[in-house]
């Protein structure tokens, strides 16, 4: 048996190839719910329910993916241009502090329309700060971004929790570690009356469209693919290799940033250590899933969304840990791997 | 007729559209010396990987000492006594000689490893066949010739009883050539069989007991070297050759581009020294010597992608500063790469794409790609250049190397470069190809442009340049005429002796 590279993808293939992989996933954690001895269908519909079943639990999924989304594009444009930005979960924290610190006091006077726009540019250019260290680093000396990004992570939620401890705790949260809340006219509004969807989910979608045309239509995108697939080629081609990774580590930390600004004013109102259940990590296993496309994100981030707020419901139901949804997510990107392999390559005996 | 060790029965091996070897038959007789002669992409270094394992053959089988040998098990053919010698060494620099040729012989899981046995026998090797390295010199303080005998001894040190050598002398001077040539010999002496690859009239030649000459991956002949002579090998190997385009009288113009006592350090290593040449407009200008001599930094420099260290640089008679790939581009330089795959295109974006990237300022608006432009262009170098098996939107890597060459010609031809950088533009390409790549060069240098061919394949120099410099350690021969030059000057260029350089430009 040996593999041989495709020398042409049929269309059908590249369709067929995600959607066999979810089924896989579904099929191999029904093993596994089986094992856990309940029904694997009844398990399945649950998730369902537990997601789409009613307003509430609809609008709460949504609310879900709107930062995967975010944090899923930030991933992808790195990850299309090999900056293997591992760091989205810091950029997050430091984008949603931003807005805390100056939402809440400094500029709390603006007024809504303008306050808006302007604490969401604020988060984004903090997310933005936090990979420029190890994109210097990588580009003076060569050091691996994986590593730096990734520990950036730690040092920015320590710094935020410094803060929230610190210098913006509120006085108010009766000693718990937590930062003062923005203002009421900084909130996002509703997209959806008595609910906690917002127009942050509006904006993610906006924006994966956005990166889809900067990707396929622009010089920056097309540069920032061509230093990607091949630095070599691309250097000789006359790409400034040093000045493409540095808009794409502003376009990825900012989107990581605004992940977290928006969480903050869309949801939480104000930072807490635990305001991120991992979507800057989450956001890596999104892109993958969705094979770097942006608007691929969209969906993987929903689907996401759906094993993890589903799978609430299922648990409660039929008593099976909620870490299924975990498992499955995990295989569903193991399946698309594979999937995304064979799209590329076929075996031949 | 010594016994055959080695018997290679039908095997043909197909690679896409391309049979690379085709129903190929031959032997090797203990203690004989057989040349495997054939052009690029001949099939030559195929045949040899599929003896060695590496590939598994679609059809036909080998046969050592009578017994078949498991296709596709490179362990199996070293346990049955095949050793390889790749053109590209297999070997770890940062390790000493003893240390790579003990990798891959002992077991894992023994905790002490066996130094002083295996130094032992090391040695005895290397004294039995001349041989002379230190053990415990650091690999990466070799040099070239050197460490090809370190794979020569890494294969031996495996009891190989037959020894496959691809173009061992691609990467030695004259002289360490002749000395490994010696040495296997001695090796045949001593009842040792062997295999090399070559291209080369003259080592075939001198060499080898019998040669098999191979064209598209074909066998076309079998001859005893005592009974052919280069005149016949040559027709034998190119076979009916394609007629190469011919390179016109012309006068040329004005001095575009001169070099003065450029030099380049990469690493603290001096990769270019004193260099200087002058091209002008309408003249190739050829660029020879044997790879890793300096190549590819003088390419680099020209094309913008290496910044020099010293000396000065005149573009159109005035001197400029380290140039930029845009500013290279931007001063109607065309660049032809030496790594067509590596450098020349981006394989996973589309032909459309490649065409314009390094144009991207010319193909777009406010920071948009213009797509439109960007296929018309595209399709017009399809059109032009004869460029088969892609359309403007599929995939670059789909296509076959001597189209990728037309498509990376066509895109800087297309734009009327005053002048072309190309290095190695021919390598590894069809006879078709070749002189598609060719004719398309000297319609250049027809139109005006001044070109700056720097190549290994002699014969292609000869026939486009009209002046050619030797590059030896980083530093540029003076000129000689193509018309005063033969083999045996250009040979003694590239060695680095050019006393009768002079000589020869000025005689009557």
């Amino acid at each position: 048996m040996r593999l041989e590279r495709r020398e042409h993808r049929p269309l059908l293939l590249l369709i067929g190839a995600p959607v066999a992989a979810i089924v896989a996933a579904l099929v191999l954690s029904g093993i596994l719910i089986a094992i856990a001895g309940a029904p694997v269908f009844e398990a399945y519909r649950r998730i369902l329910i537990g997601a789409f079943g009613s307003r509430l639990s609809a609008t709460e999924t949504l609310t879900r993916a709107t930062p995967l989304i975010l944090t899923g594009l930030a991933a992808a444009v790195a990850f299309r241009a090999r900056l293997w930005n591992i760091g989205a979960e810091g950029q997050f924290y430091l984008g949603a502090i931003a807005v805390a610190a100056f939402g809440s006091k400094l500029l709390a006077d603006l007024p809504g329309p303008i306050l808006i726009p302007l604490l969401l540019i604020i988060g984004a250019t903090a997310g933005m700060m936090l990979i420029l260290l190890p994109l210097w680093l990588r580009l003076r000396f060569s050091v691996d971004e994986v590593v730096t990004s990734l520990l950036m992570n730690f040092i920015a939620v320590l710094f935020v929790s410094m803060l929230i401890d610190g210098v913006l705790k509120d006085p108010l949260a009766f000693g718990w570690p937590q930062s003062q809340p923005v203002a009421d006219h900084a909130t996002l509004p509703k997209l959806i009356a008595r609910s906690r969807l917002h127009i942050g989910l509006a904006i993610a979608i906006v924006l994966a469209v956005v990166v889809y045309l900067i990707q396929s239509r622009t010089v920056f995108g097309m540069q920032s693919r061509a230093a990607g697939l091949n630095p070599q080629g691309a250097f000789f081609a006359g790409v400034p290799l040093g000045r493409t990774l540095v808009k794409v580590a502003c376009l990825s930390g900012g989107l990581a940033g605004l992940a977290g600004a928006i969480e903050v004013m869309g949801v939480k109102g104000y930072v807490t250590t635990d305001l991120s259940p991992g979507f800057g990590y989450a956001g890596i296993v999104v892109a993958m899933l969705a094979n770097l496309n942006p608007i691929g994100v969209v969906f993987a981030a929903l689907f996401t969304a759906i094993m993890f707020v589903g799978a609430d419901g299922m648990s409660r139901s039929l008593g099976i840990p909620t870490y299924i949804a975990d498992v499955t997510v995990a295989l569903s990107l193991l399946t698309m791997l594979v999937a995304l392999f064979f799209t590329q390559y076929r075996i031949r005996r | 007729m010594t016994t055959p060790v080695l018997d290679i029965i039908g095997v043909s091996k197909r690679f896409g559209d391309n049979l690379a070897n085709d129903g190929i038959s031959m032997s090797l007789g203990k203690g004989e010396i057989v040349a495997l002669l054939g052009e690029n992409g001949a099939g030559k270094t195929t045949l040899m990987s599929i003896l060695f394992g590496h590939y598994v053959p679609d059809d036909g089988q080998i046969r050592i000492d009578g017994e078949e040998l498991p296709p596709g098990k490179p362990r199996a053919a070293i346990g049955a006594g095949v050793g390889m010698v790749h053109q590209h060494f297999s070997l770890a620099s940062n390790l000493t000689v003893l240390e790579n040729v003990m990798t891959g012989t002992e077991q894992l899981w023994k905790l002490r490893s066996a130094t002083e046995e295996a130094r032992k026998k090391l040695v005895g090797i290397a004294e039995r066949f001349g041989l002379k390295v230190d053990p415990d010199a650091r690999l990466g303080d070799l040099s070239v010739g050197e460490q090809q005998r370190v794979e020569i001894l890494k294969a031996l040190y495996n009891d190989a009883r037959i020894l496959i050598l691809d173009e061992p002398t691609a990467v030695l001077t004259n002289i360490e050539a002749e000395r490994m040539f010696a040495t296997l010999k001695d090796m045949a002496r001593q009842g040792l069989s062997l295999i090399f690859i070559s291209h080369k009239l003259d080592e075939v030649m001198a060499a080898a007991h019998r040669i098999v000459v191979l064209r598209g991956g074909k066998v076309v002949a079998e001859r005893k070297a005592s009974e052919t002579n280069k005149a016949e090998l040559a027709e034998l190997m190119v076979g009916r050759r394609v007629t190469r385009p011919v390179r016109e009288p012309s006068t040329p113009g004005a001095v575009v581009l001169e070099l003065r006592d450029l030099g380049v350090r990469i690493g603290g290593v001096e990769r270019l020294k004193n260099v200087g040449f002058v091209l002008r407009e309408g003249e190739v200008l050829g660029i020879i010597g044997v790879s890793g001599n300096g190549q590819a930094p003088l390419a680099r420099v020209l094309s913008g992608t290496l910044a020099r260290t010293s000396g000065e640089l005149l573009l159109y008679g005035e001197a400029v500063g380290n140039l930029s790939v845009g500013d290279v581009v931007d001063a109607g330089i065309g660049r032809i790469p030496e790594d067509r795959n590596g450098e020349g295109a981006i394989g996973e974006m589309s032909i459309w794409e490649n065409a314009v990237l390094e144009r991207l300022p010319a193909y777009s608006r406010n920071g948009l790609v213009d797509r439109k432009a960007g296929m018309a262009f595209a399709k017009s170098i399809i059109d032009a250049f004869d460029v088969r098996g892609g359309t403007p939107a599929s995939g670059t890597r789909l296509l076959s190397g001597g189209n990728m060459q037309k498509l990376i010609l066509g895109r800087n031809l297309s734009h009327r470069p005053r002048i072309l950088i190309a290095a190695q533009p021919a390598r590894g390409l069809d006879e078709g190809a070749v002189a598609a790549v060719h004719a398309r060069i000297l319609e250049a240098r027809k139109a005006g442009t001044a070109v700056l061919l720097i190549s290994e394949d002699l014969d292609e120099v000869i026939s486009l340049a009209d002046r050619i410099q030797a590059i030896v350690g980083g530093r540029l021969s003076p000129p000689v005429n193509a018309e005063e030059a033969d083999a045996r000057l250009l040979g003694l260029m590239m060695s680095g002796d050019w006393s009768h350089i002079a000589e020869a430009a000025h005689a009557p």
